[in-house]
């Protein structure tokens, strides 16, 4: 049975086309289509219901230490009211999930996972706690809104005064007030946009909707859908687990090892990785030149030689083309190197590109 | 609501077939470009190609996924729309003017629905 999120009834209301996704009821689009919600995040401004995603608070003299051992990058530098992307791996050195922490105090962390990991990572991180070190999920009770694109910051000052909106890429302020309504807004997203992701309590998610929607019309914000958040995901070149990365592929080998501090004393995973060796295997993105779309889990050939498979891909609607991203052997990973997909049967030409397809000029 | 003319017939897998002389014309239904959504890509078969009757002969790409479009009848493809090339969005705008193809020796059919008939299938896939 899936769970509705506090917004469940507001998508309704949208006219939003409601899908199962990793274990909720959410739009994969709302009347206007996938096409127009990419083009307003990347022109105007998109919000997203992004409730469905876990919160995870570590807490307690320990919890820098914990950080450091379940997580592959490093905090100890950290800054508070900073955000770091990180990896969590298995002892393989795969990955149980990728993920966000955020630093609110010496002793004070909150992790936002993946909704499709994160009675998993929920799990492993209980699992691995060091003494000294609480866990809480906050998932039940915290609501999350995404208010992504150029105009995001011209909304939320509308809203909130300026010196209390995050100002640089991966910070986040706690404790801002949006009418009576107690927020946490970081300067975060899933877009490769300008834009702010909005925590509140699950009773203030209605509210806080309706009033964001409200300020934001004048702009051009409108409501997006799931199928928007992938696609321009994809055309910004961000990992999506289960894609680019699972239990089965490295942090290393889907390209985040700049999220991976294998210089720490220790954490899981390291062991693994530091065994593998430099990857056989790496992430790349592919942009179509021949006809067609090459989608997920497609076999990738350079003459009769399988050279890996694509993990993701679609038509990206700003920069307007087909693009994709895979996991391929190393020796045919050169920018420039022309391969072909299979797909159903038919042999697709796609060349190897960087995978960041698109980025933004708003700072 | 979608639009649903009576002048074509539908077949179950939501597509649309007008028949004159000899030759059907094939498109997407609306119920079926709605469910969709945004379609970015639509691969045809060429002139001259055999279609059967049931079984598949074009992929429409969305931004969401892949539709296989399922021919009503067997026969010859006398022509396909070339413009759905360069716009398949066309099918979105105006589902029963962007046809797919157009075939001739028409020899099966699968079992067609009437406009009031296709109403009611597309009722009953919504559930």
């Amino acid at each position: 049975m899936e769970k509705k999120t506090p917004l469940y009834a507001i998508h309704e209301e949208e006219g939003g086309k409601i899908v199962p996704f990793a274990g909720y009821l959410l739009p994969v689009q709302y009347g206007t289509g996938v096409i127009r919600e990419h083009m307003a995040v990347r022109e105007a401004c998109g919000m997203f219901d992004v409730s469905h995603m876990g919160e995870i608070r570590f807490t307690g003299p320990t919890a820098l230490q914990t950080l450091n051992h379940i997580m592959t990058n490093d905090f100890t530098n950290m800054k508070i009211g900073k955000v770091r992307y990180t990896v969590m791996c298995n002892e393989k050195g795969g990955c149980v999930d990728d993920l966000i922490i955020y630093k609110f105090g010496d002793e004070d962390y909150l992790a936002v996972v993946n909704a499709s990991n994160k009675d998993k990572d929920y799990a492993h991180i209980c699992a691995n706690l060091l003494p000294g070190t609480e866990a809480e999920d906050l998932s039940p009770v915290t609501a999350e809104i995404a208010l992504q694109g150029p105009r995001s910051r011209d909304i939320l000052s509308r809203l909130v005064p300026e010196n209390q909106i995050p100002k640089g890429y991966y910070t986040a302020k706690r404790g801002i007030m949006i009418e009576d309504m107690e927020c946490m807004i970081s300067r975060t997203g899933y877009t490769g946009e300008l834009g702010y992701e909005i925590y509140t309590a699950n009773e203030n998610a209605e509210k806080l909707w309706r009033l964001l929607r409200r300020t934001g019309e004048p702009f051009g914000l409108i409501p997006c859908g799931l199928g928007a958040r992938d696609t321009l995901r994809l055309e910004a070149g961000m990992p999506l687990y289960g894609h680019e990365m699972d239990e089965e592929i490295s942090p290393l080998e889907a390209g985040l090892g700049f999220g991976v501090k294998l210089d720490k004393a220790e954490f899981i995973g390291r062991e693994a990785l530091i065994a593998k060796g430099e990857p056989t295997r790496v992430r790349v993105g592919l942009e179509i030149t021949g006809r067609g779309i090459v989608r997920e889990h497609q076999d990738l050939y350079v003459g009769d030689t399988l050279i890996g498979h694509s993990t993701s891909g679609t038509h990206c609607p700003y920069i307007g083309k087909p693009v994709a991203m895979a996991l391929v052997d190393r020796a045919y990973s050169a920018i420039g190197t022309e391969v072909e997909a299979d797909v159903r049967g038919r042999r697709v030409t796609c060349q190897v590109v960087p995978y960041v397809f698109y980025k933004t000029e708003t700072k | 609501m979608s639009n649903i003319p009576e002048n074509v017939k539908y077949t179950n897998s939501h597509e649309w077939i007008s028949e004159e002389s000899g030759i059907a014309t094939i498109g997407l239904s609306d119920f079926a470009q709605d469910a969709m959504g945004d379609i970015v890509f639509i691969n045809l078969p060429a002139v001259g190609d055999a279609v059967t009757a049931g079984e598949s002969f074009a992929d429409v790409e969305s931004v969401k996924a892949v539709a296989e479009v399922f021919s009503p009848v067997s026969g010859t493809v006398e022509s396909v729309n070339e413009e759905l090339l360069d716009n398949p969005a066309l099918v979105n705008e105006a589902p029963y003017d962007a046809w797919l193809i157009r075939v001739s020796d028409i020899s099966e059919r699968v079992e067609l629905m009437d406009a009031a008939a296709y109403a009611q299938h597309c009722e009953s896939e919504k559930e």
